[in-house]
């Protein structure tokens, strides 16, 4: 009889009389299981609510020494400094944060929907072999890296002999523009791949439709594919925008630490992630003030990255068209 | 027979014009992120070039550009890497089993889902600044010196120290929250690609949930989970941000638990159970220390040790997408 060895084996309570009584080893053993499994799949709700958690009650008892009307009115932020020198106004972190998201995001979202666009509707099968596994790998690449790329070359190499040797323009060693750019690059593996799954899900009688009045290729690229998997893409777009925010380490290294209302995008600036970092790398003692800034900058950062992610899942949903 | 309008001659050549202009320009946006690579594999070998040698693999950092090493933060990458996936794999692949086998379409289900999504767009050193507040510093519980919770085993000492301070386990407890939405994701698609025939058949011949599951639906799924865990474990290995607020960027001029060689590990096999909680640096936190060090040769030490970076985790993404692609062609049910 070719029954599973440990049916056999492991329960021979459920063996001898599993039809009769209630109570089986096996069925405690697979209770337990379940029960175990369950706890696995709990953890992640766990996690969230840890991280929301630990993020609140550090940041309320921030408020308690600093007031929410300075936090969200003062546009200086000076925690290092001493006495009445140090100020909480958030607005230099966020304005910094925000110059950065929205270069990368400018560089970023065209060239991925572009690439999408190439992928769904050019590419032949053999291209996209080649091309998305570069993508995955492009993808992989750590944000350290690309931190030592925007600071040993495209600051020096690009941005310097264009925009200060030919236009004048006075360029920093850290500026958000180097930064902005190698986020964006970041960013085009996201944009692409769920753009293009948005594409592909268009269904095939819409361009064939479309050829049959004279269109084009990008007629129906741009005129019906694209409106169609508007709400993949958009979606996508702002999930890779949320990334650009919550981006660190590129940040950190390439746009400095200039906490000032600055959109000069030549100058250095810091962005809510860096400031994270910076406080950290030093010896701020726990339970000092500047310490528990870190949690109500985390607590900002945390916020609208969720506010963006919610809202790309909500835009997914409710403007999805349905296709047979 | 006229169409009632005139149609310019050129209009359609016009037309087929501007489409392939808009193809090349689709193709260039492709293919620069390719060369974007390119430039960056090249220009970091050509700083690299010449630092990268055997002497780099083999010491310990220094302050002096020329005679700095990789080996502490090979070691510690390694440990973390090892102890993320032990965290990492049973769990992830617990909850996803849990998820796609077991629960039903329930609110708890859908919320479980919902969430994983979310946690999985929470920036990375969000998660750093949790495990630095949970793992790091237990909330200050345990006193502003700590305790330590010491485990006779016979023949060697386990010693506990809590909370765990900035160690190896802080370390890859928070990475291992920071995969695991992907980890759970990649292996819930990897189960729903198992036909419900396979395990039909195995309910059939009399085996539980939980041996249909163990001895037929995981072997089958076994690969995509493989390739999600591996494409997880080289994300873990790059990330440095949750790492710095754990506090891993210290001068670290030892491997964790003191151990580089198999000798020392037959001397001292206690030392791997106490490894886990020593101090490490990680391959990326180096080079974030490399680069903002203002002496110039720091730049060629980083460089190298950006291009080691780059291997290790270039090869476990082409062995993740290989194995993939392989097993996509392969299996067809």
């Amino acid at each position: 009889m070719s029954v599973t060895p440990d049916s056999l084996t492991t329960s021979p309570a459920s063996q001898s009389n599993s039809l009769v009584r209630r109570f089986s080893l096996t069925a405690f053993k697979e209770a337990i299981i379940k029960g175990l499994l369950f706890g696995c799949a709990f953890l992640s709700i766990f996690t969230t609510i840890a991280i929301i958690w630990v993020l609140l009650t550090n940041t309320l008892s921030f408020f308690e020494d600093v007031s929410l009307a300075e936090f969200l009115g003062d546009t200086r932020w000076t925690p290092q400094f001493e006495g009445e020198q140090k100020h909480f106004g958030i607005w230099p972190l966020i304005t910094g944060t925000f110059l950065v998201a929205i270069i990368a995001a400018s560089i970023g979202l065209p060239l991925g929907l572009l690439s999408a666009i190439y992928l769904s509707e050019y590419a032949s099968p053999k291209m996209r072999n080649i091309a998305k596994p570069i993508l995955e790998i492009l993808a992989g690449i750590p944000t350290v890296v690309f931190g030592y790329f925007a600071l040993v070359f495209v600051t020096p190499f690009v941005l310097r002999p264009i925009l200060q040797t030919m236009l004048g323009f006075e360029v920093g060693i850290y500026n958000a523009l180097s930064a902005g750019i190698v986020v964006g690059i970041m960013i085009v593996p996201t944009v692409c791949s769920l753009s293009e799954d948005a594409l592909r899900v268009v269904p095939n009688g819409l361009r064939e439709a479309a050829y049959a009045l004279g269109s084009t290729k990008l007629d129906v690229s741009v005129r019906v594919v694209v409106p169609a998997a508007l709400s993949g893409i958009i979606a996508s777009f702002l999930l890779a925008f949320s990334r650009a925010v919550g981006e660190t380490m590129a940040v950190t290294i390439a746009a400095g630490q200039q906490p000032v209302l600055n959109i000069n995008p030549l100058q250095s600036v810091e962005t809510m992630t860096a400031f994270i970092v910076n406080i950290s790398l030093g010896d701020t003692p726990a339970g000092s003030i500047e310490y528990k800034s870190l949690y109500a900058v985390a607590f900002t950062l945390f916020a609208l990255t969720l506010t963006m992610n919610i809202i790309s899942q909500w835009v997914m949903r409710r403007y999805r068209e349905e296709y047979q | 027979m006229s169409l009632g309008f005139d149609i310019p001659a050129d209009d359609l050549a016009k037309r087929h014009r501007k489409e392939r202009v808009f193809e090349w320009i689709c193709l260039s946006a492709l293919w620069a992120g390719v060369v974007i690579l390119g430039i960056l594999v090249l220009g970091t070998t050509y700083q690299a070039w010449g630092w990268l040698d055997w002497q780099f693999l083999t010491s310990w950092d220094s302050r002096k550009p020329a005679e700095a090493g990789l080996l502490a933060p090979l070691w510690g990458s390694f440990w973390i890497l090892t102890l993320t996936a032990l965290f990492t794999i049973p769990v992830g692949l617990g909850a996803a089993v849990y998820l796609e086998e077991y629960s039903s379409d329930t609110w708890m289900r859908r919320i479980i889902q919902v969430n994983l999504s979310n946690l999985a767009g929470v920036p990375s050193i969000v998660y750093g600044i949790l495990g630095m507040t949970v793992f790091v510093r237990a909330f200050g519980i345990f006193g502003s010196e700590g305790k330590k919770l010491v485990i006779e085993l016979g023949i060697t000492q386990w010693t506990i120290p809590l909370p765990f301070g900035r160690c190896v386990v802080s370390g890859a407890l928070t990475l291992t929250l920071l995969v695991l939405p992907t980890v759970i994701v990649a292996a819930q698609e990897a189960l729903r690609g198992i036909p419900a025939s396979i395990r039909h058949a195995s309910l059939a011949l009399g085996a539980t949930k939980w041996q249909t599951i163990r001895h037929q639906v995981i072997p089958a799924a076994l690969p995509g989970i493989l390739t999600g865990v591996i494409l997880a474990m080289s994300r873990a290995m790059g990330e440095a941000a949750p790492l710095i607020l754990i506090g891993a960027l210290t001068y670290v001029a030892f491997a964790p638990g003191r151990i580089d060689s198999l000798d020392d590990v037959f001397k001292d096999p206690g030392a791997i159970l106490n490894a886990p909680f020593d101090t490490f640096s990680a391959l990326p936190i180096q080079v974030f220390s490399w680069i903002s060090r203002p002496k110039a040769g720091f730049q060629h030490v980083s460089a190298a040790g950006i291009i080691v970076l780059l291997v290790v985790l270039i090869t476990m993404n082409s062995v993740a997408i290989y194995a993939r692609q392989r097993f996509r062609t392969k299996l067809k049910w």
